[in-house]
């Protein structure tokens, strides 16, 4: 059983998206289960394998027993078996706490929202899993064709949004699969480990720079790496709670996955940092990209799309963190995958709960909700404690390892980007929970009791709950940092990064 | 001298004994059983501070490790001579301010009591992991929840006035930790591949002048509790809060934390042979003793009580960094054990402000002229507390004014002995004549009717508490003295 994780956790899934379709057809609340258990399994699958990988080192899956390179075979390593973890859980806590959201957004969509929600995980957890670079691209396509149909299913702007987003996403896609056309035309094959074989002695060709910055492009513009983002904001902002607060975690982060994977992998960081000697110009990319991104959060009145545009200086921490070419800085990056993803679960989650009450999630929606849903903006707080940076939250440590890693590359900018992107943060929350603590003022100085306060009106106890979960997640994930990054994230990046 | 350290749970229990009772003061059916939970976290917390007395005071630390996220640098903590001192002076004045926030609290029917009880209790928490760290990460995690927790008792009163005061206080106190100590923290780090706080630093012979004295200035500014000019005016901003906040935590926990971290930082990250040698410490002092002339100043012109003794506090804080700045020992011990008496000679005056404002709704000093008659008591006590302010006898702020006296002797820095004498004349300027004006006036001049009226007992017990308590360290400093010796190697 255990030897056949690595099919399970995208075999289950994608069966499970056609039971569900035609069980939709049949009884709309059998949906929910169906999903449920084959999240779970995933899930259970995930953490099965991250735990065989820690135990016994890198796996090799072939699908259907056919050998590489003709075949496609699955690699398993430290890296991406705490990504699928990652993906998984997130993907399932979300479904947990969405689904009366969704019940209540659109009753008579169940059965297709379902399908394309576990569709879309299997087309993460594919390209996670996936040590095949044809297969990728596939899985991309997969993931991004669901996405831009459960983005869709939001307000009125909403298919306008995932109409940009779905030209942009192709685009980016296309380059991506440019960008193997070309390896395979040079290298003559498809499989990762293989390309990373052949490859070597062909790093001064131009066809191999060329096959891999446009690989980086495509990627690049699948994670909103700015000033390649600006589909990002509507398309996340005006997609109903549940696709947003699944979309908004996973998908930027998968991207920064296959870009590390990229540079890892299929080229070797030697390539990638010193033969290639772009990193100083990436890293500066990500100083605009964290500060624009601060920037623009700023001039935003509406909490959702603030979130987006604290993803875009998200994504630039990662990028940056990554490309600063030294263990410290990858460690933060991939550390930061984990974290980031955990932080926007959980701040996506309360607006979902927030628009499940208020209906709404601009700044004026947002008055007295300390008094209505004191849960909710507990985990509100909670997450942007980690936004920030505050410890013991996660987001302190990840935070840590960047600045680190900067300090250590001697890239004082994006040292000071991270520290301006934090105190941005400061304001961009404390503004939110002033109006929500302070507001409405009462006519009277508050003193006394004639304060009339508002009656709880918390989200249902499946919202909330996986919400709580997952607040308590950023705190105990922030805590055993040192474990996470000694047993598993140590492993995952090559020796010949210092 | 190679210091003998055990490992006990006990450092974790005193800092997560007051987290615990939260949820029980949320749950609490009424505000009685609310209160009585307070006092036993506030009793348990002190009880368990006092049980690690005896073996700190025999010279063995206490050590224990929660979880280690990088070599050197580890969530842990270390009870040692100082962090004893703060931790004793906080937890026992937590019971006071308890019983004075009941008092306080309810005879002005204050909103959401429990919420504020709550939060008291987080800030609690944070000030004794502060006291208990053992490196600079642990230390900056207690900070950072400290200035987090306060923000909802500073803000209390939700209307925009404590809005725009609870927004300088983020920005001034959260603003400086990430802008300044969080690089600072990073640097150090990748220079000396520690933070464990150790008795001559870390930093020594890792890092240039320059970078030195760049982290240093980080630090010092960085710890904006501090209340150094000019990151000071958080401190009268916040006293919008209710009374019994100003007076634990802005008097005492808050600003204490910190002094106490820029002291830290001195001993245990730069050292004092590394500042000695780079002549740094003259630096410190200067930028402490304008702080301390400056608020002085300022708090002879201040009309509001709270705000006057605010500026007070300022002022008093930079005594303490001045003391340490000095380098010298009688210098060092002199800061530390102000820690103590500033503590107990504060916290009665704000009690008395509080008391005054319950009684009779007045805040301004120039509303105060002859109400030595209508609440005697209450400003008997003021008075006890403003001689251990200004540091004379029989009080025990005479005992850390002498230190430090002694210390600018010893380091031979004859400016600052100006500094501290001209400084006690200010604060007798700011605070004799509210006592005189209170007691002595014409009937013409009174504005209160000759009853005695005091404020309730919940309120006036704890300032007399506090009152004498500053009257018995002047005849028994010896905890306090013997662990600032134990602190500086003595």
């Amino acid at each position: 059983m255990s030897q056949q994780y690595p099919a399970l956790l995208v075999v289950v899934p994608l069966l499970s998206a056609l039971v569900i379709c035609g069980a939709g057809w049949v009884n709309k609340r059998l949906c929910f289960p169906i999903a449920v258990a084959g999240l779970g399994v995933a899930a259970y699958s995930c953490i099965g394998l991250l735990l065989r990988v820690l135990d016994e080192g890198v796996i090799v899956y072939k699908l259907g027993g056919w050998d590489p390179p003709m075949g496609i075979a699955y690699y398993v390593d430290h890296l991406n078996g705490l990504v699928l973890v990652v993906v998984s859980v997130v993907a399932l806590l979300n479904l947990i706490a969405s689904k009366k959201s969704i019940d209540q957004e659109f009753p008579d969509k169940i059965g297709p929202f379902y399908t394309l929600y576990v569709l879309m995980v299997t087309g993460l957890l594919g390209i996670v899993v996936t040590g095949d670079a044809f297969n990728l691209y596939v899985l991309l396509e997969i993931a991004a064709l669901t996405g831009y149909g459960l983005l869709a299913m939001g307000e009125d702007r909403a298919p306008l949004a995932a109409l940009n987003y779905l030209y942009m996403g192709t685009i980016g896609a296309c380059f991506y699969l440019l960008g193997v056309g070309y390896l395979y035309i040079i290298t003559g094959s498809l499989n990762m480990v293989d390309i990373a074989r052949i490859l070597p002695p062909l790093y001064q060709s131009k066809a191999v720079l060329g096959a891999f910055m446009i690989c980086m492009v495509g990627v690049w513009l699948k994670m909103a790496f700015f000033p390649l983002h600006a589909w990002l904001p509507n398309a996340y902002t005006y997609a109903p709670s549940a696709a947003s607060s699944l979309i908004a975690p996973l998908v930027t982060k998968v991207m920064i996955y296959v870009m590390i994977r990229l540079i890892l992998t299929v080229f070797t960081p030697e390539f990638a940092f010193n033969i290639l000697a772009v990193s100083e110009p990436i890293v500066w990319l990500a100083v605009i990209a964290i500060v624009m991104g601060a920037i623009l959060a700023l001039g935003e009145r509406n909490l959702k799309k603030m979130l987006t545009y604290i993803i875009v200086a998200e994504v630039g921490y990662m990028v940056g963190g990554a490309w600063l070419g030294n263990r410290a800085g990858m460690t933060g990056a991939i550390l930061h995958i984990v974290n980031d993803a955990l932080m926007t679960l959980c701040l996506f989650l309360v607006v979902g709960n927030i628009v499940h009450k208020v209906k709404g999630y601009a700044f004026e929606d947002l008055k007295g909700l300390f008094r209505k849903m004191p849960f909710t903006m507990g985990a509100f707080v909670v997450g942007a404690l980690s936004i920030i940076g505050v410890p013991p939250t996660c987001g302190f440590f990840s935070k840590w390892y960047l600045i680190s890693g900067a300090i250590q590359a001697g890239h004082y900018a994006f040292m000071v980007a991270l520290l301006f992107s934090s105190l941005v943060n400061v304001v961009l929350f404390f503004r939110i929970i002033e109006i929500a603590f302070f507001e409405p003022f009462t006519d009277h100085h508050a003193h006394g009791h004639d304060h009339q306060p508002e009656p709880i009106n918390e989200a249902p106890l499946t919202m909330v709950v996986p919400l709580l979960i997952v607040a308590a997640g950023l705190v105990l994930v922030g805590i055993y940092t040192g474990d996470i990054v000694t047993h598993i994230i140590r492993f995952a990046i090559p020796v010949s990064i210092v | 001298m190679v210091m003998e350290t055990i490992t006990s749970i006990k450092p974790l229990l005193a800092v997560l004994v007051s987290l615990l009772v939260v949820p029980l003061l949320i749950s609490s059916k009424t505000p009685n059983i609310r209160e009585a939970w307070t006092f036993v976290a506030a009793a348990a917390k002190f009880l368990i501070v006092l049980s690690m007395l005896p073996t700190v005071l025999k010279g063995t630390e206490i050590v224990y490790t929660v979880a280690e996220f990088l070599p050197g640098a580890a969530i842990k903590f270390r009870v040692d001579a100082f962090g004893m001192l703060f931790a004793l002076v906080s937890s026992s004045l937590w019971i006071i301010t308890s019983a004075y926030s009941i008092g306080y609290m309810r005879s002005l029917k204050e909103h959401s009591q429990t919420r504020y009880f709550c939060f008291f209790a987080l800030a609690l928490s944070a000030t004794i992991g502060v006291a208990f760290s053992a490196n600079l990460l642990t230390l900056y995690l207690f900070y950072e929840m400290l200035s987090l927790a306060t923000y909802p008792l500073v803000t209390h009163h939700q209307d925009p006035e404590a809005r725009k005061s609870g927004r300088k206080y983020l920005l001034y106190i959260v603003g400086t930790s990430i802008a300044f100590v969080l690089p600072a923290m990073l640097i150090s780090y990748n220079l000396a591949g520690t933070l464990e706080f150790a008795k001559q630093g870390f930093l020594a012979g890792t890092a240039s002048k320059p970078l030195i004295v760049l982290l240093l200035i980080l630090f010092v500014f960085g710890f904006a509790k501090v209340a150094i000019m000019p990151f000071h005016s958080w401190l009268p901003a916040a006293m919008v809060a209710p009374t019994p906040v100003s007076a634990l935590l802005h008097a005492v926990a808050v600003v204490k934390v910190g002094a106490f971290s820029v002291l830290r930082i001195i001993t245990g990250v730069f050292g004092t042979d590394l500042l000695l040698n780079l002549h740094l410490g003259t630096l410190v002092c200067y930028a402490a003793a304008f702080t301390v002339i400056v608020a002085s100043l300022i708090a002879l012109t201040q009309d509001e009580l709270k705000r006057r003794l605010a500026f007070s506090t300022i002022g008093q804080l930079s005594y303490i960094v001045l003391g340490i700045a000095l380098l010298s020992p009688k210098g060092m011990i002199g800061g530390m054990t102000h820690i103590a008496m500033h503590a107990f000679g504060k916290i009665t005056l704000f009690f008395c402000a509080g008391a005054i404002a319950v009684a009779t709704g007045k805040k301004y000093v120039s509303q105060m002229v002859g109400i030595g008659k209508r609440m005697p008591v209450t400003m008997a006590a003021f008075f006890i507390g403003s001689l251990s302010v200004i540091g004379l006898p029989p009080t025990g702020g005479f005992f850390s004014k002498w230190y430090l006296v002694l210390g600018t002797l010893q380091a031979d820095q004859m400016p600052m002995l100006i500094v501290l004498l001209g400084s006690s004349l200010l604060n007798a300027a700011y605070f004799f004549p509210i006592v005189y004006k209170a007691f002595f006036c014409t009937p013409e001049e009174s504005m209160f009717e000759n009853t005695v009226r005091e404020a309730p007992l919940w309120c006036v017990v704890p300032l007399v508490v506090t009152a004498v308590g500053s009257i018995a360290l002047f005849f028994y400093p010896t905890v306090f003295l013997n662990l600032a010796e134990l602190a500086i190697g003595k």
